[in-house]
């Protein structure tokens, strides 16, 4: 037990002013959410993949001796070497190029997915969640119709119909893909507009464009930023799909999807890697954006915070 | 209860309705006649579906009478092969189709829920771990993928399966692998988060105090409340495994309705394409359907939650 | 609860007690207490004894330390109150008491909580159970949540008695029939078959409180039993628990935020502060003569309509932070009387009488010269 010395009992005198001392150093929501995502070392590792594969797809087929398209029949099918990265496919064209090409169309499939889903849904979510009533009544059970369609059965109807080519494959993609997302927009503008901290600022006077700033954008984008990670895989993945039941994106170029296609019959033959490359960055770029969604979803959350 | 299932009975109506009207209309819009296809046709079969169609008469009638055809199951004759039906290929390759894909959502609910559980249960420990880790990969990998890599591993390197076709429980195993892990990986992981919130809840903590004994709480109190977002993406899931069982046909050369439907697909065969998109599309809403009465079954509060409107 | 029915609980208590308690003078020495009539009976018999109780929980941020040092004891057929802030520790303690912190990330050091007998810290989880729900029940705060929304009520009445008691079918539906007229619900045996959302708020507590005395405890934890309802059904869930506390002698350890609550109905009242029990004492001493600055400043910070000026004053400041908690007195950042000797030495427990005692180093001597010379600015 310490010695309790006389002279401590004297007034220390509190100030009120220090009391109400704000502890933490405010962060804004966007650094904040920055910092939680970079503990997060699964989806940085994803993010840091994605944009090698990013870079790679821009640059890589510029630096590859080889072309894409030129067929080199004398060296059909060769495997892996010193020349050939990832060997050669059965016109003989160099599958390390190809690889990097089809990553260009299959990002650029997904991101443009995500992009239109994004918009379409931003409006039409926005517009029912916003306006409410009779108008949200009615888009909401057009939603829930288009819900009920079968996805991807709708895609592939669309497709015989328009051919396939990399515009009518997202067109398609698109149709009905953008439901999730306004769904979600909807889902969001209701709950933001009912927050009580939402009514008190309004109360404070606080003009819509500050509101949407300051209330709806932070508590609101996460899950659509979350749902648009998650879109970009889905659609890499349709089209892959697609490109097995013969409506992939049409020769001479080639989607991931249409290379694994094509490597099909020779799997059994050992030309392992006419597969393997494809399938490996599809595999890879579907983990990358799958971590990437789950970090993001943790990190965005506002009631995270900590 | 009664109305909700009346109102969902309807809906499914209308929605099959709607894919029904869509598909006529898209197949009229491929230009010239749907059915001037110049592979395969020999003028007999052309006059014959011409007839069947009502290709001479203007559109309205087309329309009417091809809503009569789906309301008789009745949709023509292939293309293709002018001897069979379309209904001949449904009789012959659904059943297939539906074992594969009935066994596949079997084994991906069952093992997606245990494993799910498991990692909830053992929060934040090895089992966790590994049951995430095998949940990313699962859901990483697309089921195309893992059927080639299981049938050069599994059947070619290792011998331990055959290869390809549908003749017995042996030749089941790698298709229904290949295409049960994605869902299993989905199941698993919305298992797992949904049971740790559950787990959380108040009347977890009641049932605790009360001391019931901890295999009740998970059974009884957690898992049906725990399962609840699992039953919502049961719809999604069994598409998903629909048209997954087309690609992991092929590939393994199951003579299922999927591998026809790629087949068509290749040969611009329309009224097979025709038929099998209305009739999987009518089965799938279907089984929405069915999901939707479930999860009025399992959750005493659906009716609530209708009278307080969508939320 | 306002501070109207607060005084007017107290005016009642007082009449009936017929406790002269204006006699007790503010220096913190105390005047004779006529000893209080009760309607009920607080026998003697120690029914719970906590010991030195310390609850720390490990998370990402570091580790909480929720309760530091807690000690009460509750007797057969006595209502003790824990009255304190969000955050001070008192559902933590209750939910280590019941056995519900989960470990890790929880760690629990004592020395030790009995239960009659029984040290419950030592007791395995299986040894826990027998207790859980039998001996010692709970009541949790909301009753929307506390209630499994898929089971019926009829379930989630009789599972416990069934597994605890050996019960049949027959006779554990019977048993769940007479706990619901007890708590006043009509129709019971319609009742049972029907789920949670199918009853009002108060109806769901009054079924929580049913589960809970379903297997007649000796011991109550209420965990806010009424903060989540309405101000006329809170009155008739106190009055509920007066009433069944009367019939079966059940100790109650209520545990609140709300001094209206605990003016209706506690026998004793522990105040906690920053995961420490800072001053406990009869419902009287408490209110009347509080000796602890900071339980003057909780109590002056209700609306009261029975004291002169009437004027409230909020507590300045925030509590403290848990991850590190001061070496001295926890409140002494906040307090009006604080010394240099607050911030350093955490006070000795001064016993006023035999109930009464408060963790505050006004107590000692050399600051009653300060407080005689009239040092403190306010």
């Amino acid at each position: 037990m310490t010695q309790v010395r006389d002279e401590w009992f004297r007034p220390s005198g509190n100030d009120t002013d220090e009391k109400e001392a704000v502890v933490r150093p405010s962060l804004s929501y966007w650094k904040d959410a920055w910092r939680r995502l970079k503990q997060n070392k699964l989806a940085m590792l994803g993010l840091i993949f994605l944009a090698l594969l990013a870079v790679m797809a821009i640059f890589g087929p510029i630096f590859s001796p080889h072309s894409v398209t030129t067929q080199d029949l004398p060296n059909q099918n060769q495997s892996p070497s010193a020349t050939h990265w990832f060997g050669t496919d059965e016109a003989g064209r160099d599958v390390f190029t190809r690889t990097w090409y089809g990553a260009r169309i299959s990002l650029f499939v997904g991101l443009m997915a995500a992009l239109i889903d994004f918009v379409i849904g931003i409006v039409y979510g926005g517009i029912a969640g916003y306006k409410g009533g009779k108008i949200d009544a009615v888009m909401m059970r057009i939603i829930e119709i288009l819900y009920g369609l079968p996805y991807l059965l709708v895609v592939i109807l669309l497709l015989v119909v328009m051919g396939p080519s990399l515009w009518t494959i997202i067109l398609a993609l698109t149709i009905t893909g953008w439901v999730g997302m306004a769904r979600i927009v909807r889902g969001q503008v209701l709950q933001v507009k009912n927050y009580e901290f939402v009514t008190a600022s309004k109360s404070f006077g606080a003009k819509t464009p500050r509101i949407i700033r300051k209330n709806l954008i932070p508590n609101s984008m996460g899950p659509i930023i979350v749902q648009m990670t998650l879109t970009v895989p889905s659609a890499i993945f349709a089209e892959a799909f697609l490109s097995f039941l013969g409506l992939g994106i049409q020769a001479p170029f080639a989607s991931w999807g249409v290379m694994a296609n094509d490597a099909l019959p020779v799997i059994i033959t050992g030309d392992w890697w006419r597969l393997f490359f494809p399938a490996l960055f599809i595999s890879l770029t579907m983990f990358a954006f799958n971590v990437l969604g789950d970090g993001l979803q943790d990190a965005l959350d506002p009631k995270m915070r900590k | 209860m009664g109305k909700y299932i009346l109102k969902r009975f309807l809906m499914m109506l209308v929605t099959i309705f709607i894919i029904a009207t869509l598909t006529f209309f898209l197949m009229h819009a491929v230009p010239g006649s749907p059915l001037e296809s110049d592979r395969n046709t020999n003028e007999t079969v052309q006059a014959n579906l011409e007839r069947f169609y009502k290709l001479d008469q203007p559109l309205h009638i087309q329309y009417l009478s091809y809503m009569q055809s789906i309301v008789t199951f009745d949709f023509g004759p292939s293309i293709k092969d002018p001897n069979r039906t379309v209904n001949e290929l449904l009789a012959r390759g659904f059943p297939i189709s539906f074992e594969l894909g009935m066994i596949t959502i079997l084994v991906a609910v069952v093992s997606g829920i245990i494993l799910g559980t498991m990692a909830a249960l053992r929060h934040n420990k090895m089992i966790d771990y590994a049951a995430m880790a095998f949940a990313v990969i699962g859901i990483s990998i697309p089921n195309f993928v893992l059927a080639t890599v299981l049938i050069q591993q599994l059947a070619v390197n290792w011998n331990l399966f055959p290869p390809a076709t549908w003749t017995s429980p042996m030749h089941m195993v790698l298709p229904v692998l290949a295409l049960a892990t994605g869902p299993m990986a989905i199941i698993a992981r919305l298992t797992r988060s949904s049971m740790l919130e559950v787990l959380t809840q108040d009347y977890i903590k009641m049932a605790r105090a009360k001391g019931i004994k901890p295999m009740r709480i998970v059974l009884r109190h957690a898992l049906r409340n725990a399962l609840m977002p699992v039953v919502t993406i049961m719809g999604t899931l069994l598409a998903g495994i629909l048209t997954g069982t087309f690609v992991i046909e092929k590939i393994f050369a199951i003579p299922g309705m999927g591998k026809y439907f790629v087949d068509s697909i290749n040969n611009r065969d329309y009224p097979v394409i025709m038929g099998t998109t209305v009739f999987y599309s009518a089965f799938l809403i279907f089984m929405l359907f069915l999901v939707d009465i479930v999860y009025g079954i399992l959750d005493p509060r659906i009716k609530l939650h209708k009278k307080e409107g969508d939320v | 609860m306002t501070g109207k029915q607060i005084a007017e609980e107290l005016a009642r208590t007082r009449l009936e007690d017929g406790a002269d308690l204006d006699a007790v003078d503010h220096t913190g020495k105390r005047g004779k207490i006529v000893q209080a009539k009760k309607r009920k009976t607080v026998t003697d018999e120690r029914i719970l004894s906590v010991q030195d109780l310390h609850v720390t929980f490990n998370t990402y941020g570091g580790t909480v330390q929720a309760v530091r040092g807690v000690n009460f004891d509750l007797y057969k057929g006595e209502t003790l109150a824990i009255v304190g802030e969000s955050g001070c520790g008192k559902s933590v303690t209750s939910n280590a008491i019941m056995g519900l912190i989960q470990q890790p990330p929880g760690k629990i050091k004592s020395k030790g909580v009995h239960f009659k007998t029984q040290d419950l810290t030592k007791l395995s989880k299986k040894e826990m159970r027998k207790i859980q729900g039998v001996d010692i029940s709970m009541i949790f705060q909301d009753p929307m949540t506390a209630l499994n929304p898929t089971l019926t009520i009829g379930e989630q009445l009789t599972e416990g008695v069934k597994q605890h008691k050996n019960l049949s079918k027959a006779e554990a539906k019977e048993r769940a029939i007479d706990m619901l007229k007890l708590v006043g619900i009509p129709n019971p045996d319609e009742r049972l078959k029907q789920y949670p959302h199918q009853f009002s708020g108060g109806m769901r507590q009054r079924i929580v409180i049913a589960i809970a005395l379903i297997c007649e405890p000796e011991l109550l934890i209420a965990d806010e039993p009424t903060t989540a309802l309405d101000v006329t059904i809170q009155a008739q869930i106190l009055e509920l628990f007066e009433e069944i506390q009367a019939k079966t002698g059940v100790s109650i350890i209520l545990i609140t935020h709300d001094l209206g609550v605990v003016a209706k109905i506690a026998d004793r009242i522990a105040v906690m502060y920053a995961g420490k029990v800072i001053e406990t004492g009869d419902k009287r001493e408490i209110f009347y003569n509080p000796q602890h600055p900071y339980t003057k400043g909780l109590l002056t910070s209700v609306p009261r309509l029975d004291l002169a000026g009437g004027e409230l004053k909020p507590i300045d400041g925030t509590p403290p932070d848990l991850f590190a908690p001061p070496s001295g007195c926890a409140f002494a950042a906040r307090c009006p009387f604080s010394m240099d000797v607050c911030t350093n030495v955490y006070p000795e427990v001064t016993t006023l009488s035999e109930t009464h005692k408060v963790d505050c180093w006004l107590q000692d001597p050399r600051a009653q010269k300060l407080i005689d010379e009239q040092a403190f600015a306010r």
